[in-house]
C-alpha cells in the first residue's frame, strides 16, 4: 500500500484545428508537459519548460484563470512576443499541475 | 506505414541520421505536414530523443530526471510512425546507392535523407586527457558519469570559458564544489559576445567563488593510477582536481558525407531549404554550414535548439513539396545562477555596441549595430528588451544610440 496515493488531475485540451481531448496529468509536472506528452505535437516547447522561449504558449478557459498561480513579471514579458496574446494567454511551462486544475480547460494558442 | 526491404535491406521513404532537436523536429513537422510515407531515425545514443540544453543545467543539477528531458514520451514515436533505429552509428553515405551504412555493417536504404547528426564534444589532445574524471557534456551518458562522480569531488576545473563550461561551472559550485575556470583567451564568451558581457559573467561566477583564469593554456592533465588528480597550465601552475570538465566546442559531424563528396569544410553546405550538394540529401542544424541573412550571408554553422528545429522544418517542408526558405532568427538562451541570457540575432561582425540597463542591477541589454543597423541583443534578465528587441533585428532597424540606451524608452517605440 502506498501512503500516498497520486491524484491525476483531468485537463481538457483544444488543439489549433479546434479538436478536444481529454489528459490527465500528474501533480508536480507542469501543464506543459501534459500537453506535450499527450501527443499535441503543436506545442513545440522549445526551450523545455525553462521560460526561456515562449512556444508553449496556451489561451486558458476563463473559468479557471483564478485557479492559476500569477504571472511572473518574465512570463508577461514573453507572451507579449505573440501577435496572439490576449486576456487568457499564460506559457503551459509556467502552470504547475495541482488538484486544484482539476478540469482545467485550455487551447493551443494559434501560430504567429 | 509500410517498409519494403530488398535483399532484406530495409529502407524508408526518409531516413534521418540524429536522434536530436533536429532529427526529432524533422520527423515530427514530416508528419504534421501530412506525410504518409515511412520514417526511420538514426542515432548513435541508445536513447530516445531527449533535450541537450538542461546536461548542463538541471539535469546535472538533478533537478529533472531524464525522463522529464525527453523531447515527446516513447510512445509517441510509435503512434507517429516513426522507427527509432538506436545505438548505432553511420559511418558512411553512399548516394548513388540511396544508403547509409553503421559501423557494426548496417546497411539502410532512403528515398531522401536528412541527416542531423549535430557533432561531438571537441577532447583535448594533451596529455592527461584520457584520464578518468575528465568529461565532456555532450551526451547523457557523459553527464551521468559526471553525477556518479559527483559525491566523490571537492576540486573541479572547467576547461573552456564557453557557455557549456559556464554553465556546468554555475552548477558545481552551487553544489558547493571548490571550482576554477580556466579560459584560453583574455575573457569568457569571446566568440559570442561583447567583452562587457563577458566581463559581467565573470564577476558573477568570482562572486559564487568560482576561480576564474584567463589568459591560461592548458599544458595537460595529471593523473595518478588512471584517474585524474590535477590541470597543468602552461605557466607551469598545477590546479589539483577531482573532475575536469572540457567544454571547448564541438566537431561536426559531417565526415561520411563529405567522404561521399558533398561540399563543405567545417560542417556541411546546403542551400536555404537544407539541402546539400548531394541528391535528396538534406542537412540540418549544429552540422550544417548555411549562408544566414542575420550573419550578412556569410556560411555560418549554428548550434543552437532554434537552428535545429527550424532548419528541420524547412527540410520537412521541402521533402512533402512546400516552397519554403530558411531565415529564422537566431535566438538562444543560457540559464545560470539567477541569471537568464536571452540572445537574439547574431552579434560577430559588429561594429558598435551599446549598454542598455544596469549592470548593478543585474538587469540589462546589450545592442550590437552594424552600419547602424541592429544586429543582435543580449538581454540579462531583461526579457521585455529581448522580446521588443527581436523586431529591431529582423527589420535591421537603423536606431539612434542615445535612444537605444535609454531605458525609460522601450525598445518597441523605436521599431519603425
Amino acid at each position: 500500500m502506498k501512503a500516498v496515493e497520486t491524484q491525476l488531475v483531468d485537463i481538457l485540451i483544444q488543439d489549433r484545428a479546434g479538436n478536444e481531448r481529454s489528459v490527465t496529468a500528474e501533480p508536480g509536472t507542469s501543464l506543459m508537459e501534459a500537453i506535450r506528452d499527450n501527443g499535441f505535437d503543436e506545442l513545440m516547447a522549445l526551450c523545455g519548460g525553462s521560460c526561456s522561449c515562449a512556444t508553449c504558449h496556451v489561451h486558458v478557459n476563463p473559468a479557471f484563470l483564478e485557479t492559476l498561480p500569477p504571472m511572473s513579471e518574465l512570463e508577461n514579458d514573453l507572451l507579449d512576443s505573440s501577435d496572439r496574446r490576449d486576456e487568457r494567454s499564460r506559457l503551459a511551462c509556467q502552470i504547475p499541475i495541482t488538484t486544484a486544475l482539476d478540469g482545467l480547460r485550455v487551447a493551443i494558442a494559434p501560430e504567429d | 506505414m509500410t517498409r519494403s526491404g530488398e535483399n532484406g535491406i530495409p529502407r524508408y521513404d526518409v531516413v534521418i541520421v540524429g536522434a536530436g532537436h533536429g532529427g526529432a523536429q524533422a520527423a515530427i513537422s514530416l508528419r504534421q505536414a501530412g506525410f504518409d510515407g515511412s520514417i526511420a531515425i538514426v542515432g548513435d545514443e541508445p536513447l530516445l530523443p531527449y533535450e541537450r540544453p538542461p546536461l548542463s543545467k538541471e539535469y546535472l543539477a538533478g533537478e529533472k530526471p531524464f525522463e522529464r528531458i525527453l523531447i515527446r514520451p516513447p510512445n509517441f514515436w510509435e503512434e507517429r510512425g516513426v522507427e527509432m533505429v538506436l545505438g548505432r552509428r553511420v559511418t558512411s553515405v553512399e548516394p548513388e546507392r540511396y544508403r547509409i551504412v553503421t559501423a557494426d555493417g548496417m546497411a539502410i536504404r532512403y528515398s531522401k535523407l536528412i541527416w542531423a547528426a549535430g557533432g561531438s564534444a571537441r577532447r583535448l589532445r594533451c596529455d592527461g586527457h584520457d584520464l578518468q574524471g575528465v568529461h565532456t557534456v555532450r551526451t547523457r551518458a557523459d553527464v551521468d558519469r559526471m553525477i556518479g562522480e559527483m559525491p566523490h569531488v571537492s576540486r573541479a576545473v572547467v576547461i573552456g570559458g564557453g557557455y557549456i563550461g559556464l554553465e556546468a561551472a554555475a552548477v558545481l559550485a552551487k553544489f558547493g564544489k571548490h571550482v576554477v575556470l580556466v579560459e584560453a583567451l583574455d575573457r569568457v564568451l569571446a566568440r559570442v559576445a561583447g567583452e562587457p558581457l563577458s566581463r559581467f559573467y565573470e564577476a558573477e561566477h568570482r562572486a559564487h567563488d568560482v576561480d576564474v583564469r584567463l589568459g591560461s593554456a592548458v599544458d595537460c592533465i595529471e593523473g595518478s593510477n588512471g584517474k585524474v588528480a590535477g590541470v597543468r597550465l602552461a605557466g607551469g601552475e598545477r590546479l589539483a582536481a577531482d573532475m575536469v570538465i572540457v567544454g571547448i566546442g564541438i566537431v561536426p559531424e559531417v565526415e561520411p558525407l563529405l567522404a561521399a563528396g558533398a561540399e563543405g569544410g567545417n560542417g556541411v553546405s546546403i542551400d536555404a531549404q537544407c539541402r546539400t550538394s548531394l541528391p535528396d540529401v538534406f542537412a540540418i542544424g549544429d552540422c550544417a554550414l548555411h549562408a544566414n541573412r542575420f550573419a550578412n550571408d556569410v556560411p555560418v554553422r549554428l548550434e543552437s535548439v532554434q537552428n535545429a528545429t527550424d532548419q528541420a522544418v524547412v527540410a520537412a517542408k521541402t521533402i512533402v513539396g512546400q516552397a519554403v526558405a530558411y531565415d529564422a532568427v537566431p535566438w538562444f538562451w543560457s540559464n545560470q545562477y539567477e541569471l537568464k541570457l536571452q540572445t537574439v540575432g547574431l552579434s560577430t561582425g559588429h561594429d558598435a555596441m551599446i549598454v542598455r540597463g544596469d549592470f548593478s542591477a543585474r538587469s540589462f541589454s546589450l545592442i550590437y549595430l552594424r552600419e547602424g543597423r541592429v544586429i543582435a541583443l543580449d538581454c540579462v534578465n531583461a526579457a521585455k528588451d529581448y522580446v521588443q528587441g527581436r523586431k529591431l533585428v529582423v527589420e535591421r532597424i537603423i536606431a539612434d544610440v542615445a535612444l537605444l540606451a535609454d531605458t525609460s524608452i522601450p525598445l518597441k517605440a523605436l521599431a519603425s
